[in-house]
């Protein structure tokens, strides 16, 4: 056996053997290295707003989750669980412990509880902030494990960095945007991750924490029906194209036993984890898998005749059992007029079904169908490369590559659906990106290796062809070439315009807090907006603790949050004839919406107004969704009353209906006087860039109370009632009816 | 004359099932008794469901689904031990049966939280 060559072959194979493992552990380290840096760019990018503003929690949700989360610290865990707010949806109040997903606020909670008994001061505010850029680091990192098991390393750390950047994450997970997406991909992209691991590996151990993740992923974020469909689907995928192991059966079984009572445990899910149709596709193929195991067990321990046999049998027997048992189900089912489905659901598989039978699903701005340049601006170059990633997917078509596709095209229908879930397609494209481009690089140096070692060893001849049969290689120049543009393109295109345009839209379009907002003045100097922090502050300073404000429900969290005032409605807007009582007080003329504001026990009206200084989201371009809300639940408001030429106009065209609603009152009340314009005196509404129509107006049932520096938000007070006996009046109200006789003399206070 | 050929070939039907089950080792043959027994305890439940009502729906879940839990472990277990499994060859079954304890701690301490 020992010949001269292989004794010549045997110490320059160690040699071999040992240079390639100290390769491995350079790479090893180098893909560590790169692995820190990419955690790093994914904080950093999100970190604009803090640099270009403050430290402060932006838009509307977020106010809810901070106010939860500082409940949360200051009370403990039981006080949460059982907390019933009654500063909200003012005389029915909220369940905060079942109706909240507690996932995000628990992990914040956590790390300040940690980070403080460390002996690091962080306040509640900060940890709430930062929340949002350390998962983003995190759940790069699980990209990075989720397409290694894919692809490769290399794929791995690719989509790793892609997803760091990608502007469609960085909008919902930039510092202050505490909001459930900011754990929930971490825990999306981190629950497939295992899943696929333990589908590659067969191992219960993966198994587990597979469960375990989809139950962090569960109370995060109601996103996790996307899971529990998904994984079933593929499931069934590989079943039919006949890829059926017994992994499958490790990945999927324990999955749907322990995923269901761990959802069940969280109280938001309960018993829906059981009932509704979400999640009987996952029952569906928990059934189905455990017949197909028990085929493929009896046909390995038969004969093939018997199996015939047993088939004919079965057959004919199950399916009679089985058309009954489908009948039960769908009578069932059907019986339920939303069939089991729930109003978010139906409006994900039906995209025209909310705006016809629950309008204020249709009316969140999230909620609408992306337009094609937000695919360009979210996502970037990666929109192209996703159909090669495709490609390369199936060159070796095996059970994790099959996922990804089902995954990719999945996401790609519901993000055409809702622009909000541009966020699930986000992970998913920049996997396919990074394999994409993994995969182009391999192709590449591969051919040209191929090459030098064929033009080395020419006796070696049989071996290369081989490999050329099966590998895929290109001839030498082009390869080269080829290689060189694509690190060029890379460099230039793929990376640095890539990094250009995410960096600008993180710094740009993604970073405003939307509660303060700046504008450019003509010398070039920054002015800034604060009237909605100005306006709260008034409000926690000027009025009683119990008194109720009214407002249309965008601005619900963050008054309760900042001004610490009952509100009648929020952004939760589970309560839909409420929302739409409130709606309709605002379409009404002054003195019925006196009375179901006094009905409800309200003080105050908030009104966002931005005629003024030119914001576009004020209260009275919202206004066709008050009255189309207010209409869906009281029918004396219709809407083409507020109609003219099928559009909702305030100038001197409008419908007398429109003029003397309250919503257009308390919007432009004095706005005739506002000494900011040129052309005071004239009323000109630089939003809708017309005047008004009905000018010079005295309010009867409402006062103004406060209107912020640039006229963004204005507080309206109820009057008392005019005819009740002065006794009475006195006795209760002392300090209105003084106020109340001072304006009649004529002098208005605003301040008071 | 073709329903006697039915009833002799579904004869031998069993009959060769019955002996090829026959030579399936012994532990292999004591998880199958397990999961029975799991299987069986589960439809016990939901018979007792179907008289009594659900009213804590929450133990009955629990109850129901812990049995199913601990079937389902038992089958993973059981291809994981298999000899024949050619996909499973290098692990060992010590190890597979300690992920089997490990995944059916978890089932069963939601198990207990969640019954109530």
């Amino acid at each position: 056996m020992a010949s001269p060559e292989s004794a010549v072959n045997g110490p320059t194979m160690t040699a071999g053997a040992a240079s390639k493992s100290l390769r491995n552990a350079f790479g090893g380290v180098i893909a560590f290295i790169i692995l820190v840096l990419i955690g790093v760019l994914a904080f950093s990018i999100r970190l604009f707003s803090v640099i270009k503003y403050e430290s402060v929690i932006h838009e509307f949700d977020p106010y809810f989750n901070y106010r939860v989360t500082q409940f949360l610290s200051k009370n403990g865990i039981y006080d949460f669980w059982n907390w019933f707010d009654d500063r909200t949806w003012y005389p029915l109040g909220r369940v905060i412990g079942g109706t909240v997903y507690p996932g995000l606020t628990l992990t914040a909670g956590t790390i300040w509880k940690v980070v403080n008994s460390l002996n690091i001061p962080l306040s509640v505010e900060t940890v709430c902030v930062f929340t949002a850029p350390i998962f983003s680091a995190f759940a790069s990192w699980a990209a990075y494990l989720l397409t290694k098991e894919v692809k490769g390393p290399g794929a791995g750390l690719t989509a790793a960095a892609l997803l760091a950047m990608v502007p469609s994450y960085i909008s919902r997970s930039v510092a202050g945007s505490y909001d459930n997406e900011a754990v929930a991909i971490f825990a999306l992209v981190f629950t497939f991750y295992l899943y696929i691991k333990t589908l590659n590996t067969g191992s219960l151990f993966y198994a587990t924490l597979n469960a375990l993740a989809y139950f962090y992923m569960v109370c995060s974020w109601g996103g996790y029906t996307f899971i529990i469909n998904l994984i079933p689907m593929h499931v069934l995928l590989c079943i039919v194209t006949g890829r059926y192991s017994s992994r499958l059966y490790i990945a999927y079984a324990p999955l749907v036993v322990l995923g269901t009572l761990l959802a069940s445990l969280v109280p938001v899910v309960g018993f829906n984890a059981v009932l509704t149709s979400e999640h009987f596709a996952s029952f569906l193929v928990f059934i189905i898998i455990h017949v197909v195991a028990l085929a493929y067990y009896i046909k390995g321990i038969l004969s093939p005749k018997m199996f015939k046999v047993a088939v004919t049998l079965v057959v004919s027997v199950g399916l009679a059992v089985c058309c009954a048992v489908i009948a039960i189900l769908i009578a069932v089912v059907a019986s339920s007029p939303t069939k089991g489905w729930s109003g978010r659901s139906l409006t994900l598989l039906d995209p025209t079904y909310a705006s016809k039978y629950i309008p204020i699903i249709a009316s969140v701005s999230e909620h609408q169908p992306p337009t094609w340049p937000s695919y360009f601006m979210d996502i970037n170059v990666l929109a192209f490369l996703v159909p090669a990633g495709i490609i390369a997917c199936f060159m070796p078509l095996t059970d994790s590559s099959s996922f990804v596709i089902l995954y990719i095209v999945t996401s790609v229908y519901f993000s055409g659906v809702m622009v909000r879930l541009m966020l699930v397609l986000a992970p998913a494209a920049c996997i396919l990106s990074g394999i994409a481009l993994s995969e182009a690089f391999n192709v590449l140096t591969r051919s040209i290796k191929n090459r030098k070692k064929e033009k080395e060893n020419v006796e070696k001849k049989p071996t290369p062809s081989k490999t050329e049969k099966r590998l895929l290689v290109l001839p030498l120049e082009a390869s080269v070439i080829a290689v060189l543009l694509l690190v060029l393109l890379g460099a230039f295109y793929v990376v640095f315009s890539v990094q250009v345009h995410c960096v600008w839209a993180a710094a740009e379009a993604y970073s405003a807090p939307s509660i303060v907002l700046t504008s450019h003045s003509n010398d070039g100097g920054l002015h800034v907006f604060d009237d909605f922090r100005e306006a709260y502050s008034w409000l926690s300073h000027n009025t009683d603790v119990d008194d109720k404000v009214a407002s249309w429900w965008d601005y619900g969290y963050q008054t309760t949050a900042m001004a610490n005032r009952t509100v009648l409605v929020d952004n939760n807007t589970w309560n839909n004839t409420h929302i739409a009582t409130v709606g309709t007080a605002m379409s009404s003329p002054e003195k019925q919406a006196w009375e179901i504001f006094h009905s409800l026990d309200v003080k105050y009206v908030l009104v966002v107004f931005g005629g003024v200084v030119g914001y576009p989201s004020d209260d009275i371009n919202k206004f066709l969704w008050m009255v189309r809300i207010g209409g869906g639940v009281f029918p004396h408001i219709k809407e083409p009353d507020y109609l003219r030429d099928g559009q909702y106009r305030i100038d001197a065209q409008a419908t007398p209906t429109m003029l003397n609603c309250l919503m257009y009152k308390l919007s432009y009340f004095r706005s005739d006087f506002i000494p900011i314009h040129k052309t005071d005196g004239k009323g000109f509404d630089r939003v809708r860039r017309t005047e008004i129509g009905k000018k010079h107006f005295k309010l009867t049932h409402f006062e103004e109370v406060f209107t912020t520096h640039h006229w963004m938000v204005r507080i309206y007070k109820l009057k008392p009632q005019r005819n009740r006996i002065r006794g009475k009046t006195k006795k209760s109200k002392s300090s209105r009816s003084v106020s109340s006789k001072r304006d009649v003399r004529g002098k208005r206070n605003p301040w008071h | 004359m073709g329903r006697s050929s039915t009833v002799k070939e579904t004869q031998a039907l069993f009959q060769s099932l019955r002996s090829a089950y026959a030579a399936t080792p012994n532990n292999l043959k004591i998880i199958d008794v397990y999961v029975g027994f799991a299987v069986l305890t589960a439809v016990i439940q939901v018979v007792y469901m179907a008289v009594v009502g659900s009213f804590p729906f929450n133990s009955f879940l629990s109850g129901v689904l812990s049995c199913i839990g601990t079937a389902v472990l038992a089958v993973c277990l059981r291809i994981q031990v298999n000899k024949d499994n050619k996909e499973f060859k290098d692990v060992a079954p010590e190890r597979a049966f300690a992920d089997f304890i490990l995944c059916n701690l978890v089932l069963h301490l939601v198990i207990m939280n969640f019954m109530g």
